[in-house]
């Protein structure tokens, strides 16, 4: 009988190569490393920005200056150390394309590789993509078809040189420069990202995605995203990722601000593969993402997070349900494996009556690897009869990983209805015997139970996410039974 | 269809069958029983290749190969199927899905494509039929929240749906009132054709008035000590297992 023991799962799993571990070789333009006035002012002049924005990246800069990495969540990494960064790096081949063929051959070959071409993307009737590979756009399709609708969905580059008042109007209103350290940090170097405004009772016709990668040795990537759905509109918006292997880490803190006005509805999705080190923990993405949504009155936020990359994750999608009757919604799946860390989950801010928010998160370890769930729950004084459901189930796969919960709850309102479930598993070998015993071998066995974990959240993707994240999972997860 | 040769197999070190020599012909049922802590379990743990057994000395010919190497899901393939005393849950996956993995997984081992939705579709329809499966039952996950007897009903349904060459079935009247016991039994005579071969491991007698066996084993301390056709059975439910016991000396 072929033995197949715990220690050659474990052999087996270090000697995994990351499976998306290549490097484009496109001429890039990099600024020096380090951080300081001229720095922001270069950027933001490269960007040919007009006077205000400058200005709001250098009030961003001083006062993160005033600012402390925080210490609070549960991962242990070395700091970087952000003199040692280049803040902008730019593909060369700079103008826009209006077809495939301008595009650079490299850059398609990465995505070929990705199994995400922007051929097989174009086909896809329904996707519009913005792709931002080191920070600058470089390529955007239908646009034409949503402009007909009235729709802008564009680079934040672009959106301030086009749309200054929409963008003035409401960067920082959700995500202030002085929120948090890495959100500070990307208000005064951000280099590109997406906008995106859907006009008043317009229902956006496509799912709107953006594919993020980092791919400049030794350049954090510092994307900032904002999102406006108008009083009665609704937008589904994709946002999925992976980065080339590389040795030393690279930081990434994103800011996504989203806004749903009066009625407007918001389906932001994400699925995220950063390189996560290697089987010594060595290398890979720290992720340091400020993620928040405001909705008005009878609004609705839906966030959707797939999370297997990165070395760090510390990523909180938030809501803010400020109007009446709004909902907020976070459906999450963390994988974590080797030595990964993951610090994620979500703040539900109730300050609007009859409010109500659902929380699903799904943390699944393997390895040596670490996941917490940090969620708080905060009811308002004068938020009458708000609801919430939370849900945090942890599967464990080996002996050595380990899962945490962090709920917080701050109920200031009599009338809040809250309730917390909490569960905590782990694939058995009987349950892979089964398995096997009906012809399914052991992988298979592992991508069918962690599907079958995560499907109230995998449910939550549009169908084409669904598919390569429950592909993700399958390849996060490989020969990892305990 | 099946022959063992002087099994031995132990768990931790710890011998449990200490030479098993069995054969099983097409269009047989056998009947293993014996008292608890014999080895009835560890047997068809072996069969279907579980890989905390080691299998010490002795070989198991399936067809005439001896499928020693093979790990469980490729005796799977060749058509071995073992219904579990304690079938596990899998949440999240429904009895459909796991059933349609599990067929396409074996199509697939041997070069087929998978099969086709409606063919899929038809062939549960039918076997869900046959066994009076009410297809709700099927949208649910597998095994989760399901009663002892809707377990066992499960364990048919796909066993009717894989059509095994040879069916194990371990202690599967255990926690079935006679109402279930009835419509299991029934479901595994259905599936009873001069093709196929099946073992019922099983404590009592009852069972084998509903699945009649052409032959009853006793094993005893990893070794088959007596052997005989269904009178046997009712013997050892009449007397218990002491007088084999005392008969082989142990």
């Amino acid at each position: 009988m072929s033995k197949y023991t715990e220690d050659d799962l474990r052999e087996e799993l270090k000697t995994k190569e990351y499976e998306y571990g290549f490097y484009t070789d496109i001429e890039s333009e990099t600024f020096p490393n380090g951080l300081n006035e001229d720095i922001v002012r270069a950027i933001s002049k490269k960007k040919e920005e007009p006077e205000w924005m400058t200005e709001w990246r250098l009030e961003a800069f001083r006062v993160w200056q005033e600012m402390t990495e925080p210490e609070w969540a549960n991962v242990h990494y070395e700091k970087p150390d952000f003199q040692a960064i280049s803040y902008y790096s730019a593909p060369n081949s700079k103008p826009k394309y209006n077809s495939l063929d301008e595009v650079d051959p490299e850059l398609l070959a990465t995505f070929e590789k990705l199994g995400i071409s922007l051929d097989e993307q174009k086909k896809l009737a329904g996707v519009a993509m913005d792709v931002v590979v080191d920070s600058v756009s470089v390529a955007t399709t239908f646009k034409k078809t949503l402009a007909e609708k009235g729709i802008i969905f564009c680079s934040i580059s672009e959106a301030i040189q086009e749309h200054p008042e929409l963008v003035k109007k409401h960067i920082g209103t959700v995500v202030p420069q002085k929120d948090n350290f890495y959100a500070a940090l990307n208000s005064a170097v951000f280099s590109d990202g997406s906008f995106c405004y859907i006009p008043k009772g317009i229902k956006c016709p496509m799912e709107l995605s953006t594919y993020f990668r980092i791919n400049q040795a030794g350049t954090g990537q510092f994307e900032r995203t904002l999102v406006i759905a108008d009083e009665g509109s609704y937008v589904s918006y994709l946002e999925g990722c992976t980065a080339p292997s590389r040795d030393e880490n690279q930081l990434h803190a994103a800011v996504v601000e989203l806004i749903a006005l009066d009625n407007a509805e918001i389906k932001y999705s994400t699925v995220q593969n950063w390189y996560p080190g290697n089987s010594e923990g060595k290398g890979g993405v720290y992720n340091f993402v400020t993620k928040r949504g405001l909705c008005e009155t009878n609004a609705k936020i839906s966030w959707t997070q797939v999370e297997t990359g990165s070395a760090v994750t510390w990523k909180y999608p938030s809501c803010v349900l400020k109007g009446d009757n709004s909902v907020g919604e976070f459906y999450s799946i963390a994988v974590t494996n080797n030595y990964q860390q993951a610090d994620t989950g979500t703040k539900m801010i109730h300050l609007g009556d009859n409010t109500k928010s659902t929380i699903i998160s799904k943390g699944i370890s393997a390895g040596k690897s670490q996941n917490s769930y940090r969620g708080l729950v905060q009811i308002g004084s004068r938020a009458q009869n708000a609801r919430n459901f939370s849900q945090c189930d942890s599967l464990l796969m080996g002996n050595e990983c380990g899962a945490h919960t962090f709920p917080y709850i701050e109920a200031n309102n009599k009338s809040a209805q809250i309730e917390h479930e909490a569960t905590t598993s782990k694939i058995g070998e009987d349950q892979i015997f089964y398995c096997n015993q009906r012809g399914i071998d052991t992988e298979k066995a592992i991508a069918l139970i962690v599907n079958g974990f995560s499907k109230e959240v995998l449910n939550k993707l549009p169908m084409e996410f669904a598919v390569e994240a429950q592909k993700l999972l399958e390849i996060s997860l490989e020969g990892s039974v305990g | 269809m099946l022959k063992i040769n002087n099994l031995h197999a132990s768990v931790e070190d710890k011998g449990i069958l200490k030479g098993i020599n069995l054969e099983v012909k097409a269009g047989e049922v056998h009947a293993i029983m014996g008292p608890n802590g014999s080895g009835k379990s560890t047997l068809a743990s072996v069969i279907a290749g579980k890989e905390d057994y080691e299998v010490e000395q002795g070989e198991i010919l399936l067809e005439g190969e001896n499928i020693d190497e093979l790990a469980a899901e490729e005796r799977a393939h060749k058509g071995i199927f073992l219904s579990f005393q304690y079938p596990v849950e899998i949440p999240g996956v429904s009895v459909t899905n796991f059933m349609k993995t599990a067929i396409n997984e074996t199509r697939k081992a041997k070069g087929l494509d998978d099969m086709p939705a409606n063919e899929m579709l038809k062939m549960i329809r039918q076997k869900s039929e046959m066994l009076e499966i009410d297809r709700k039952f099927l949208s649910r996950s597998l095994n989760e929240g399901f009663s002892g007897g809707e377990k066992k009903r499960n364990e048919i349904f796909q066993m009717a749906m894989l059509e095994p060459k040879l069916a194990i079935l371990d202690e599967t009247d255990s926690g079935l009132d006679i109402d279930a016991l009835r419509i299991v039994a029934n479901g595994v005579n259905k599936l009873k054709s001069k093709d196929n071969a099946v073992i019922v491991i099983t404590h009592y007698q009852r069972l084998l008035d509903y699945i009649v066996p052409d032959f009853v084993h006793v094993l005893h301390n990893g070794r088959i000590v007596k052997s005989g056709t269904k009178e046997l059975a009712h013997e050892l439910e009449e007397k218990g297992y002491d007088w084999i016991k005392e008969e082989v000396g142990a």
